[in-house]
């Protein structure tokens, strides 16, 4: 290109005063809008979960939390399992905690069925990984799922070590047996895990499994609270309980305990 | 140049065709088909100006997703302040303070008052041969 020196100037000046022009009119289209939360809403430094394996050993205590969760969230019922979605199930000590237990470990923990979920990690693997910020950590600590966001990548299903996400191979839609209207479902090719109900925290209200377990096994078969604060039910409780995490050794720090 | 005046030719019949949409109506005022959303009869007015919502209801939308995915941010703050005396008032919102808010959703909000999605959305939807993908997941209200 044989270009004078005079009219790459004259040229790159125009570019830089259209740039300008550019500026109010992007800023414009990118403008706020103003929002506030529910006036109901429960705000936390970093939310966090007790699960009672003792008091939740009843097959049926385990299934009613998981059974809130899912007409709550129109979870799909699908029975291959290849295709099931769970949010929060239940499976074996010895699966959940691999290296925490041994053959002298007490009889009836190690045989128990324990509730399993999103462990809301505080370094979770999951957000490291994801391409888009489908999935982030919230200010409080929930680990979220925008799925509008999602492309269906599965890096998250790789990443995380606790097998909490679940991907929709097919529509979920057919599956879902009672339609809740009030919560969307999810679409063909998405990932979907627990949001620690972030929809009932924003009304004032405690995660759905909670709510449930502690209906039917008694108060305190589950805990929900803030563990910023010294003085919520959480922090009161793993100050004089025995708790274990999931898998601490990898380092991604759960937020979901464990009274064994 | 060969076949100057066929290629000329061409080239304007090829304009005129690809304009067309900008100008037929301009040029013969009826358009002759319009679509016509249903509106809601009780209620008087929306989250904003219906000019605003006409033009920008989409953006609007977009905005209300990540607020309340991303943020946390349930309740929208109209740009142009709506005052009421009561929650009769705000058509479905809640007053605060003398103003309308609103509850930023789509099931919960917008389809409280547009009740029907075939006479709402669909009507113009269908007409500019658009489909959203909200009610992939979104449930739209039963119509009977």
């Amino acid at each position: 290109m044989n270009e004078s020196r005079r009219n790459f100037l004259k040229v790159a000046g125009a570019s830089a005063v259209g740039a300008a022009w550019g500026i109010p009119v992007v800023s414009a289209l990118a403008k706020a809008i103003k929002s506030t939360p529910l006036p109901a809403n429960l705000s936390g430094k970093r939310w966090a979960m007790i699960v009672d394996i003792n008091k939740c050993k009843r097959p049926e205590v385990r299934r009613a939390c998981a059974d809130a969760c899912r007409s709550l969230h129109n979870i799909p019922d699908i029975e291959r399992p290849h295709r099931e979605i769970e949010w929060i199930w239940s499976d074996g000590f010895e699966n959940a905690f691999p290296n925490q237990s041994n053959e002298h470990t007490r009889a009836d923990l190690r045989e128990s069925d324990v509730l399993v979920m999103c462990n809301h990690c505080d370094r979770p693997p999951c957000v490291r990984v994801c391409p888009t910020q489908a999935t982030f950590r919230r200010a409080d600590g929930i680990i979220m799922m925008d799925e509008h966001r999602c492309i269906g990548c599965r890096y998250c299903i790789a990443a995380c070590p606790y097998g909490a996400r679940s991907f929709n191979w097919e529509d979920p839609a057919p599956h879902i047996k009672q339609l809740n209207p009030d919560y969307p479902h999810r679409t063909r090719g998405v990932v979907e895990k627990c949001t620690l109900c972030a929809e009932r925290l924003a009304e004032g209200l405690e995660p759905a499994c909670v709510e449930a377990a502690n209906r039917l096994a008694g108060p305190g078969a589950m805990i929900f609270g803030d563990l910023g604060d010294p003085n919520s039910a959480v922090s009161q409780a793993l100050r004089v309980k025995t708790t274990i995490r999931r898998k601490p050794s990898l380092g991604t720090s759960p937020s979901v305990f464990y009274v064994v | 140049m060969y076949d100057a005046g066929k290629v000329i030719a061409g080239l304007v019949v090829f304009a005129v065709l690809v304009t067309l949409p900008l100008w037929y109506t301009d040029a013969l005022g009826d358009p002759g088909y319009k679509p016509d959303p249903e509106l809601p009869k009780a209620e008087k007015h929306c989250v904003e100006s219906r000019e605003y919502m006409k033009a920008w209801h989409m953006d609007l939308l977009n905005h209300w997703r990540d607020a309340v995915v991303r943020d946390g941010k349930r309740v929208y703050i109209p740009e142009q302040a709506v005052p009421c005396g009561g929650d009769a008032d705000c058509t479905g919102g809640l007053c605060v303070a003398g103003n309308c808010r609103y509850r930023m959703s789509l099931s919960g909000g917008c389809m409280k008052c547009h009740t029907s999605k075939s006479r709402f959305c669909d009507r113009c939807h269908n007409f500019l041969r658009i489909a959203p993908y909200c009610w992939d997941c979104h449930i739209d209200p039963k119509e009977d």
